[in-house]
């Protein structure tokens, strides 16, 4: 508890000083995590391998790609987001400057998750460095190899006043919530999220919550069974299932199911092989908790699994695998299922679809199927989500025009490119006024008159500003 | 089930069945709520003298003055504010639809406060219903006179289930809170709002959180003091100094702490005239509680002008207060009343560690003709907002978000702000199931050419304008070398 509150002292302290706040140190902390990402790439597989088994194509484009070019994004845009916003004024106030500047809240505390360990600590990070503030990051102790990887590096590349790793599990994680952070990015569950507020309430710490929940996956209207069949089951069993955005469960009449299921088959095949174990490009679950937790799951599902359902505790594998006949109160639609267990359940109309998924929290991501946009207007309009995809999965987080984030369980909040640096950065409204045009102001200051109301009213209002200048 | 829950749960059920989802619906709530502000002019200003002892004229130029403002704005700009915004694409996504989808958030609770009963009541409502949301309202019941109009009279002009107003005190409160809302809007002092965040957690409830803080006013020795201290005088001493932007503090050099004392006391009489007390423009305390705590505040410190008051009347004078430290009662939280305080220091360096040796508060002011001061107490202070030789201006500039940081809060709203506030962002990707074979590249088995074109296509970055340029110029170029071989050999 000592050594980690020593450790937000002496961030905090560096915060103070001012040296987070110049464009050149924010560029060098990012070219050096570049650098640190380039110099230290099989480290990082290795490490990731250790933890999931992590193909080293998913880990690559998942972990390491997609945070070198948020890097190399962030550098290209680095200035322009930095820029003081100029807004429109009213006539009162045309001869004012009138911007937003965006600051730094100061200390910022990242707690990242085991699924995709690099990703979620490092994108986040990144928004927090260009927006100029100070970062502790406290990985997910259950990738443990990549927490100690990250430990290791971390401070040899960045600087570390301003940049410090805090291992450990819940306690350590609890005793850190005691300090005070300015704001406090948190990737995990809904039940930590709620201790994580709790304690975020009591210096006021604003915060972001990156959560998760069961998407919905609707396929609806004609389609293309074999291109839609591929797509889900790459979004699917990408990190064997363990993906926030990874479709949960898919919803369909009975006729799409029977079309559907011999092409999921052939597309696992084609991806896999015949022998899933011995591909190459599956992963593992990351924990026997975790694979314990999904095996208990197929073991109660009243549903028939027709794909896959082999297992190996000791690899901690499980084949993907398809359950159909599936309840709306399974056992495998109480909780987010995390793992390469893909129910379907039967829905006959696209309406009760549309019913069923409002009736529960809204997901992260919800997708949908189908060659008739009308039918994902239909869902689109009548939903809500952290994101939507339609005829594909999981794609919609590559790009960093698009905030990534949840809604209601699903968190608040989003970040990625631009977003990310507005959610670390405090949008300070200035205003600076002149010396000139006292007697204008003659007309605010009291004994009120109904003729100086008059005049107030039509310089303060918007529309003449348009319409004069 | 309590009163609270039965509301809660009417407004859900209202929200549900979509009508506040087309924007001839909101247009059509807030063109209401203009009637209301129109049509019980007098209503309202009868509500805020009886609480605040504010005139007529006080009443509309600072409550419903700008609510009005945001509702006009908010009418005109609906359309444009919840289209969906496009955004750049990568290689892969080129064909495809990528843009952000604002959409509400469904229940929320907008929590008011007394000092401007009606303004931080009906803003915040303004931006929730232009965002598609029910909302429930809670009126501060300090305030009462104004929660009882608000309660009676709303109804009659909104939707009685999309926007009902529960009006109460702390159990009222309290029973509200423990129902689940989808986002929460406070108004009023860190100590409540920390309870707020507090229960918002137990539901996973994002917050706005509108607080408070000692705002300070440094005042450059070189700059117009007579005009500076017009302005200073203006901004403390409105609705008696119960303003949550009003300048808290004054920070100087002591050579200049005479000439601001006799400024502001010329400045107090020009405005209040000699008998504050019997101006009709000169407010009052809003109870005996605040008036009592204010009494407190003003211990230690030495009365430089005014400091007559009144308890019957909960009447106290334009107060300035000398002799004052940074460890004298009064500068241990927030005033919100009329009491000035002058504090002396050598020069803006101190002034700047003085104020960053604080919390952040909602507004910093700095009055200089210096722009170089003037950036110097920008980049080296936070705070909500920042105001150069002005006070409380800056909240009628619509389009500057308008909100606190660290203890003085989190989010912000006014204009397109409330509206952006009140709305979940939704990234949407619309993609075609044809082009299958582009895909292919990221499926398994993975190869190291497959890798290859994957690390290319699926995450590169694409200007698209800059990309239609180039396809433009080639274009031309081509046209360009057609042209010279065709017609000028």
């Amino acid at each position: 508890m000592d050594a980690q509150k020593k450790i937000v002292d002496r961030l905090r302290t560096s915060f103070r000083s001012g040296v987070t706040v110049p464009e050149q140190f924010r560029r060098t902390q990012l070219n050096n995590l570049i650098e640190m990402l380039k110099d230290s790439e099989e480290l990082i597989l290795d490490a990731l391998h250790k933890d999931l088994a992590k193909p080293k194509f998913e880990a690559i484009l998942s972990e390491i790609d997609i945070v070198t070019n948020e890097l190399y994004y962030a550098i290209a845009n680095l200035s322009s987001w930095m820029q003081q916003e100029y807004v429109s004024k009213n006539l009162a106030t045309k001869l004012d400057e009138c911007f937003v500047k965006r600051e730094p809240f100061g200390v910022v505390l990242i707690i990242g998750a085991w699924n995709y360990p690099l990703q979620l600590l490092l994108l986040p990070m990144i928004g927090a460095i260009c927006a100029g503030n100070c970062v502790v990051l406290k990985p997910s102790e259950v990738s443990a190899a990549t927490e100690a990887v990250l430990a290791e590096l971390i401070p040899k590349y960045l600087s570390q006043d301003c940049f410090a790793v805090v291992c450990g599990g819940a306690e350590e994680t609890k005793a850190l919530l005691q300090n005070r952070f300015d704001h406090i990015f948190y990737t995990g569950s809904q039940t930590v999220a709620r201790s994580i507020l709790q304690a975020a309430s009591i210096h006021l710490t604003p915060v972001t919550l990156e959560l998760g929940g069961k998407c919905p996956c609707l396929i609806y209207g004609g389609v293309n069974t074999t291109s839609a069949a591929r797509r889900l089951v790459w979004a699917k069993f990408f990190n064997a299932g363990q993906s926030c955005v990874a479709p949960d469960y898919v919803l369909c009449s009975a006729a799409t199911r029977d079309l559907l299921l011999p092409e999921i088959q052939k597309a696992l095949e084609d991806f896999y092989g015949a022998d899933c174990k011995k591909s190459p490009d599956f992963s593992r679950i990351v924990s026997p908790r975790h694979w314990c937790r999904l095996m208990e799951l197929l073991g109660k599902t009243s549903g028939k699994v027709v794909i896959g359902g082999e297992n190996d505790q000791k690899e901690r594998y499980i084949a993907p695998t398809v359950v159909v006949d599936v309840a709306e109160d399974d056992v495998l639609m109480a909780e987010e299922i995390f793992g390469p267990i893909l129910p379907i359940i039967t829905v006959e109309s696209l309406e009760k679809s549309i019913d069923f998924v409002n009736s529960k929290e809204k997901p992260l991501a919800l997708y949908v199927f189908s060659d008739n946009s009308s039918v994902v207007r239909a869902v689109l309009e009548s939903t809500s989500s952290g994101g939507f995809c339609s005829n594909d999965g999981i794609i919609h987080m590559t790009l960093p025009g698009l905030p990534f984030g949840g809604v209601g369980a699903s968190g608040f909040g989003s970040y990625h490119g631009r977003w990310g640096f507005e959610t670390f950065s405090h949008r300070r409204a200035c205003m600076l006024r002149g010396w000139a045009l006292e007697r204008l102001n003659g007309l605010r200051y009291p004994p009120y008159t109904e003729e100086k109301l008059g005049w107030l009213r039509w310089t303060a209002s918007p529309k003449t500003s348009c319409t004069l200048m | 089930m309590s009163r609270e829950q039965q509301v809660v749960k009417r407004a859900r059920k209202a929200f549900q069945t979509g009508k506040t989802k087309p924007l001839e619906q909101r247009i059509q709530q807030l063109k209401s709520l203009l009637c209301f502000i129109t049509e019980r002019r007098k209503d309202i200003a009868d509500s805020v003298k009886r609480d605040l002892g504010r005139s007529e004229h006080g009443a509309e130029l600072f409550e419903t003055l700008g609510v009005e403002g945001e509702i006009k704005l908010a009418i005109e700009k609906l359309a444009e504010w919840a289209a969906p915004r496009p955004v750049e694409k990568n290689l892969l996504t080129i064909s495809d639809e990528v843009f952000v989808h604002p959409e509400p958030l469904g229940v929320v609770l907008i929590i008011g406060a007394w000092n401007y009963p009606w303004a931080v009541t009906l803003k915040p409502l303004v931006g929730a219903i232009a965002a598609g949301n029910a909302a429930v309202i809670k009126p501060s019941e300090v305030s009462c006179h104004s929660a009882k109009v608000m309660e009676e009279l709303l109804p009659q002009y909104l939707d009685k289930d999309l926007y009902p107003v529960v009006a109460g005190g702390v159990p009222e409160t309290q029973e509200l809170l423990k129902q689940r809302f989808d986002h929460i809007f406070y108004t009023g002092n860190s100590t409540v709002g920390k309870l707020v965040m507090e229960a918002a957690a137990r539901h996973l409830t994002p917050v706005t959180l509108e607080l408070g803080g000692k705002s300070p006013c440094y005042i450059d020795k070189n700059c117009d003091i007579p005009v500076a201290c017009r302005r200073i005088t203006w901004g403390k001493f409105v609705n008696c100094g119960q303003t949550c932007i009003a300048p808290d503090y004054i920070l100087c050099e002591p050579s200049i702490q005479s000439t601001v004392l006799e400024e502001i006391k010329k400045c107090i009489k020009e405005f209040y005239t000699d008998n504050p007390k019997t101006f009709e423009d000169y407010g009052r305390i809003i109870n005996q509680r605040h008036f009592k705590r204010l009494m407190t505040l003003m211990e230690g410190s030495t009365v430089a002008v005014g400091g007559d008051i009144d308890e019957s009347q909960c009447y106290i004078a334009p107060t300035v207060l000398k002799n004052v430290t940074g460890d004298s009662r009064v500068m241990k939280e927030e005033i919100f009343g009329p009491l000035l305080p002058i504090i002396t220091v050598n020069g803006v360096d101190e002034a700047i560690q003085f104020i960053n040796d604080r919390e952040k508060p909602l507004v910093v002011y700095i009055f200089s003709h210096d722009n170089r001061i003037i950036k110097r107490v920008i980049a080296e202070t936070s705070s909500g907002a920042l105001l150069a030789n002005d006070c409380l201006v800056h909240y009628t500039v619509t389009a500057l978000p308008f909100g606190g940081v660290g203890n003085s809060g989190m989010g912000c709203y006014h204009g397109r702000h409330s509206f952006d506030q009140f709305s979940h962002l939704r990234s949407c990707l619309i993609k075609q199931l044809k082009m299958e074979g582009v895909n292919s590249m990221r499926y398994p088995p993975h190869t190291a050419k497959k890798l290859g074109w994957a690390r290319f296509l699926l995450l590169k970055q694409i200007n698209v304008s800059r990309l239609r340029r180039m396809v433009l110029l080639a274009m031309l170029s081509g046209l360009a070398a057609f042209v010279v071989q065709r017609f000028l050999r």
